[in-house]
């Protein structure tokens, strides 16, 4: 599997770290109620199919990126920098 | 039928012609008392404890392809009773004790060998770690030898003991660990569910949940609409769709666990082996295949095939452990879809759903688990209350706090 880092090109998976489910973006507030941060930190879609994940660019450019990538066929769509998204 | 040896010797000699199915192929009824979503190890037991220990008959497992074809048959068998925290402890204990009567219970050659597993620590840290567990086991009243150096020679003389990168500096050995015949479970559980009137129904996928004023009344499947008032969903690296179709959301993801066999050799490596600093597990199946394996793919994913790094991976830490491996042909490797939790503990719960049960989260861990689980699983669709050594499997620990985190790694899923 390769990855299409925004900033260094297209890179063998060896090169990134994986995180997680896009969830982990959407930190509570401080003072959240607790169902909020079991959501965060615990309870997944994980889907069979399309799914966005958090990579970090860990022997390149050290950006996290946001991967759009089918779980399924590990075919992946789309690459972004956490950096740039639009909230 | 009932097995024996003089079966196999007559049947031996007449052609082996006189076998019969080791369990019949019926159609989905209607309606029945409890449901089992998913045919694999721990949905078999459960059936099967259903009904012997509570004589709960009118049940169904319900298999979107055929019986074994999931995890129970992809995994690579080590069965052990080496955990440490309460909650773990009592219940991988009570695994173990069901798996030393399991081929007596169930007429079945499961080829159970307690052959002995050795896990290697590397450093003094990491063999206090194991003083202590190997303590807690004992406490838990199952067995465990601290081995030095020279005490790890003495049963492994083949590793590689002048390593520079992880000198091995002992062992933790526990005797009645081991293997077993990983297809040979499903068979043994699917024969005796069978017996005792469980109807595995092969083919049949569950699409769809049923719900009514809070309350589960049935399951659509590919074979039509079925109810039943108790629905246990089993279903192992599956266990998000499936609980999605009740409303619910897991705390778990998937993941691809590889497997690697080579070619058949005469007998080398006599215990399971595992060197926890490479990532890297091995042992010797019966038929001669060195069975190994390593750590996960690490990303979320549901094709049951692995990618090319963790080969290259698992092959170095191998080679790293035992050079002698080097000269083996691997013949074949394979994924398996594991439903990873965020502290590596397994999930034996009730639903906010009335009738509605989950058995879910064994990670790379639950062939072991396979008996104890269903016992576990059965104690409590049948009676409505966790049974004892498995209390503390609940689905809201997360959100209370109440963590299994064997390993202490946090709540990332894939470091399970
Ligand atoms: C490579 C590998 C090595 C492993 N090594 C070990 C080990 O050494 N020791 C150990 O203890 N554990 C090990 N494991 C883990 C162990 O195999 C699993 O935890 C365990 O098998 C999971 O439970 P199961 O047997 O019930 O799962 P499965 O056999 O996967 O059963 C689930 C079943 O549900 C069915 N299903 C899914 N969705 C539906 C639906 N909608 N309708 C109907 N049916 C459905 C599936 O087809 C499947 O048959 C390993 C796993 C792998 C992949
Ligand atoms: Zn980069």
């Amino acid at each position: 599997m390769r990855l299409k880092c925004p900033l260094c090109g297209d890179r063998d998976r060896r090169e990134f770290y994986y995180y997680g489910a896009e969830d982990y973006l959407h930190r509570p507030a401080e003072g959240a109620p607790l169902a909020d941060w079991d959501n965060y930190l615990h309870l997944r879609d994980n889907p069979a199919g399309m799914t966005r994940d958090l990579w970090y660019h860990e022997a390149g450019c050290a950006q996290w990126l946001c991967v759009t990538r089918n779980t399924v066929t590990h075919e992946i769509s789309g690459v972004k920098l956490v950096a740039e998204r639009t909230k | 039928m009932r097995y024996s040896g003089l079966k196999v010797i007559t049947q031996g000699l007449f052609g082996n012609a006189g076998w019969t199915p080791a369990w019949r192929d019926p159609a989905p009824k209607a309606e029945y008392d409890a449901i089992i979503i998913g045919g694999g190890g721990h949905g078999l037991a459960t059936a099967y404890y259903l009904a012997k220990n509570h004589g709960l008959t009118n049940v169904a497992v319900l298999e979107k392809s055929h019986i074994g074809s999931g995890n129970i048959g992809r995994n690579t068998t080590i069965v052990r009773a080496n955990y440490f925290l309460p909650g773990n402890s009592e219940f991988y204990s009570h695994s173990l004790k069901l798996w030393e009567g399991m081929e007596a219970d169930l007429n079945y050659n499961v080829m159970h060998s307690q052959r002995g597993l050795i896990n290697l620590f590397h450093s003094d840290g990491q063999r206090d770690a194991f003083v202590r567990r190997g303590n807690a086991m004992i406490n838990q009243g199952d067995d465990a030898i601290l081995l030095d150096r020279e005490g790890v020679r003495e049963h492994l003389p083949y590793l590689d003991f002048e390593q520079t990168r992880f000198p091995i500096y002992g062992g933790l050995l526990h005797p009645r660990g081991g293997s077993a015949r990983h297809d040979a479970v499903a068979w043994g559980y699917a024969r005796g569910a069978d017996q005792r009137g469980v109807d595995l129904i092969q083919n049949c996928e569950v699409t769809g949940i049923d719900i009514a004023n809070g309350k589960v009344v049935g399951v659509q499947t590919t074979r039509g609409a079925i109810r039943a008032k108790k629905v246990g969903i089993i279903v192992a690296g599956r266990s998000s769709q499936v609980a999605a179709m009740a409303g619910m959301r897991l705390p778990i993801e998937s993941h691809i666990l590889q497997a690697f066999v080579t070619e058949g050799l005469k007998p080398v490596i006599n215990h399971v082996v595992s060197f926890g600093m490479g990532h890297f597990y091995i042992s010797q199946s019966d038929k001669g295949g060195l069975v190994f394996g390593g750590d996960l793919d690490f990303y979320a994913s549901y094709a049951s095939r692995g990618n090319l790094p963790m080969v290259e991976h698992v092959m170095e830490a191998g080679m790293t452990l035992m050079p002698m491996i080097g000269r083996a042909k691997v013949l074949r490797s394979w994924g398996g879809i594991m439903d990873m939790s965020p502290d590596g503990s397994p999930i034996i719960d009730k639903t906010h759903i009335d009738g509605l049960f989950i058995d879910c989260g064994w990670n790379y861990g639950g062939f072991k688990a396979v008996p104890a689980s269903g016992w576990c699983m059965a104690h409590l669709m049948a009676t409505g209350e966790s049974h004892e050594v498995a209390r503390k499997f609940r689905l809201d620990r997360f959100a209370t706090g109440h963590l299994l985190d064997e390993e202490g790694t946090g709540s990332q899923h894939n470091l399970h």
